[in-house]
């Protein structure tokens, strides 16, 4: 039975399930339970994020505290999951993904090529992402694009509570290392989610709003950025068909493809940096596949070259907004050669 | 250290079986120093010969439930840990019937049925996945023991030194071997160690620390088995640095302009496999005959496998899409 939970709610769902289904599945991370070596409570936190709180006393012995060390215990987590666990380990916030990449990119992610298909490294890493919460240029990044780059990796970026049970539910089941990208500023979401376990497959975009006049493809908090610029839109009687993508690695490229072959325009809106991130990607794929089909050139929104600027002046007009979706639309749908 | 676990001889049969295992370390890396200078042999080649007794030691006490984590120069690693020699060879080659059907190279031969967590190319790349392997055992309750070997060079890189930590604070049966072969490249460990030994910093994160001749098999042998026996009772982790010199350069190729006449000194005086030979064979336990059959033997050994890996196919073009995910 469904009903209204936390985008953090459901993420702590997905883990007491597939703990309690699964004794292989542990939790790490710094601060995950909170309090350690301390004189005051244990379970103190539950992660900064909040995510994994009670689950310390639920599941005595699989949730570790970890020292401020994020290359010894990423590592150690993709360790664990060579060795016959199944390892979630939090990286705080993305950005901390310069302090251990190495145990990510070099390690993780190339043990089954390059061992000749013998190592198995069923890892997930959650980590925090995006702008909006005035936490400055090293709190705030994306980065997801660095981490689809890179073969062996998958990349998870759910948009809704409802997602993000289903899809950390199919991270931990999965059998390669995952990348689970969590939105700080969605944390607080509330919608509709199932009580009972259930797996949402990597590689299915979700069509969030039917339309037939331009195509927005989307990402992360960018889909609800998009949603409220496509209802602005359909009260001007221009219809959008909203894709938001789910995962970046692998990518659903028919349902994108498909999508523009009726529609004949594309916006692609993106909170990532504007070179080599998910929106050049995805026009990319639609130039080469789908060329016959545009009626006007690809409209990208994304955030400026620029790191991300602390003061609130700022970072409202750094993060792309409903206006700036709508501005693009009304780009494709007037362009005339 | 004081001497904890009573010392256990060895059988005939374990000192032969170790003598097996430098002797085709010290073979495979002489014939791999020999091939690479024909030109046959691709990419990058870090050669351990010098250093069996490290691997050796180390390895002897460890079982099926234990997990290593090597470095760029792993082939010594491997053997001792039983990989396939043959396997390896043609790993080395770039074949398909290599152990990781040449996807991997000298860089990365692995082999996870036998423990062995992959050699690394990544200096310092191995001690936090074995953290990882400890943690697993720790918490099935195996009673494994895991082991990052890394050299100077990677002594003094961040994940080795937050791994140690991670090791203390979680109470890990980890142990971490240093290797120390006297260079990281080219650049002395004099140098660019602060402290006088690796081992010295073994205190600052909790754990015994052991200085080590690295020629020795024999202390090698015995401070291991006591570090390992120590790790398995839930004593935690130990730091061990091996002291020695590794025969060939960095890699193949390397003219070696900074170093002195220590190699020509040290295979005179201080060999692992002379001093091992003349240790056994006088004292009795081994005959020198036993040990003449087991050089034969491995050089046959080592002859099959660089023929068996020269014969060899090379992967094909559909081979390089394979196995970079379970499923996409």
């Amino acid at each position: 039975m469904a009903r209204n939970i936390t985008y953090r709610e459901a993420l702590n769902e997905a883990l007491a399930q597939e703990m309690e289904r699964d004794e292989t599945v542990i939790v790490m991370g710094e601060d995950n339970a909170g309090g350690a070596g301390s004189p005051g409570e244990q379970d103190a936190w539950g992660g900064v994020l909040g995510v994994t709180k009670g689950l310390y006393h639920m599941f005595p012995g699989r949730v570790l505290d970890t020292p401020i060390s994020e290359s010894a215990f990423i590592g150690a987590a993709i360790g664990a999951a060579t060795a016959g666990l199944r390892p979630v380990a939090e990286l705080m916030f993305v950005d901390f993904m310069g302090v251990c990449f190495d145990q990510i990119y070099n390690q993780a992610a190339k043990f089954r090529y390059m061992f000749g298909g013998k190592a198995v490294t069923p890892v997930v890493i959650r980590t925090m992402y995006g702008a909006g919460l005035r936490a400055a240029a090293q709190h705030s990044q994306c980065l997801y694009p660095l981490f689809t780059h890179i073969p062996g990796l998958k990349v998870v970026l759910p948009a809704t509570p409802y997602d993000a049970k289903g899809l950390l539910i199919q991270a931990i089941r999965d059998d390669d290392p995952v990348i689970f990208f969590e939105h700080k500023a969605l944390y607080d979401l509330t919608g509709p989610v199932p009580e009972e376990s259930y797996a949402l497959p990597f590689g299915e975009a979700n069509v969030v709003r039917e339309g037939g006049d331009v195509t927005i493809v989307t990402l992360g908090r960018m889909v609800h950025t998009s949603l409220s610029a496509a209802e602005e839109l359909a009260r001007g009687g221009v219809q959008c068909e909203v894709i938001d993508l789910r995962t970046t690695s692998p990518l659903d490229e028919d349902t994108v493809l498909e999508s523009v072959e009726g529609t004949g325009r594309l916006v692609v809106v993106d909170e990532a940096h504007p070179r080599c991130n998910i929106a050049t990607d995805i026009s990319a794929l639609v130039a080469r596949k789908a060329f016959g089909a545009l009626r006007a050139p690809i409209e990208m929104v994304a955030a400026p070259h620029t790191p991300v600027p602390f003061s609130s002046a700022l970072e409202d007009i750094y993060i792309p907004d409903a206006q700036r979706v709508v501005n693009a639309v009304k780009t494709v749908t007037g362009w005339s050669r | 250290m004081t001497d904890t676990v009573e010392r256990k001889a060895l059988t005939g049969e374990q000192l032969l079986s170790a003598y097996r295992a430098m002797r085709t370390i010290r073979e495979f890396e002489e014939r791999v120093h020999a091939e690479f200078a024909t030109g046959d042999i691709p990419g990058f080649v870090h050669l351990y010969a010098g250093e069996e007794a490290s691997a050796v030691g180390v390895c002897s006490n460890l079982d099926d439930r234990d997990t290593i984590a090597s470095t760029h120069r792993g082939h010594g690693h491997c053997i001792a840990r039983g990989v396939d020699v043959g396997e390896m060879m043609a790993e080395i080659y770039g074949r398909s019937t290599g152990s990781c059907h040449g996807k991997g190279g000298s860089m990365h031969i692995a082999d996870l049925s036998k423990g062995m967590l992959g050699a690394n190319g990544i200096v310092g790349g191995g001690p936090p996945l074995i953290c990882g392997t400890a943690l697993a055992a720790k918490i099935k309750g195996t009673g494994g023991v895991s082991v990052a070997f890394f050299g100077d060079g990677g002594s003094n890189q961040g994940t080795t030194l937050e791994s140690m930590n991670l090791a203390s604070v979680w109470n890990l049966p980890a142990i971490f071997v240093a290797e120390n072969n006297g260079y990281a490249e080219t650049t002395s460990s004099t140098w660019s160690v602060a402290s006088d030994n690796i081992a010295d910093r073994a205190a600052g994160f909790g754990m015994p620390g052991v200085i080590l001749d690295g020629f020795d098999f024999f202390a090698v042998h015995e401070a291991a088995s006591e570090a390992i026996a120590r790790a398995r009772d839930g004593g935690g982790p130990t730091l061990i640095e091996m002291k020695f010199t590794r025969y060939f350069g960095h890699f193949e190729g390397d003219q070696q302009t900074y170093r002195a006449d220590e190699v020509a000194r040290a295979r005179a005086e201080l060999d692992c496999l002379k001093r091992f030979a003349d240790r056994t064979v006088q004292t009795g336990e081994l005959a020198q005959a036993d040990l003449d059959a087991v050089d034969a033997e491995v050089a046959a050994l080592i002859d099959q496998a660089v023929d068996s890996a020269k014969a060899a196919p090379l992967p094909t073009e559909a081979d390089l899409l394979t196995d970079v995910y379970l499923r996409y």
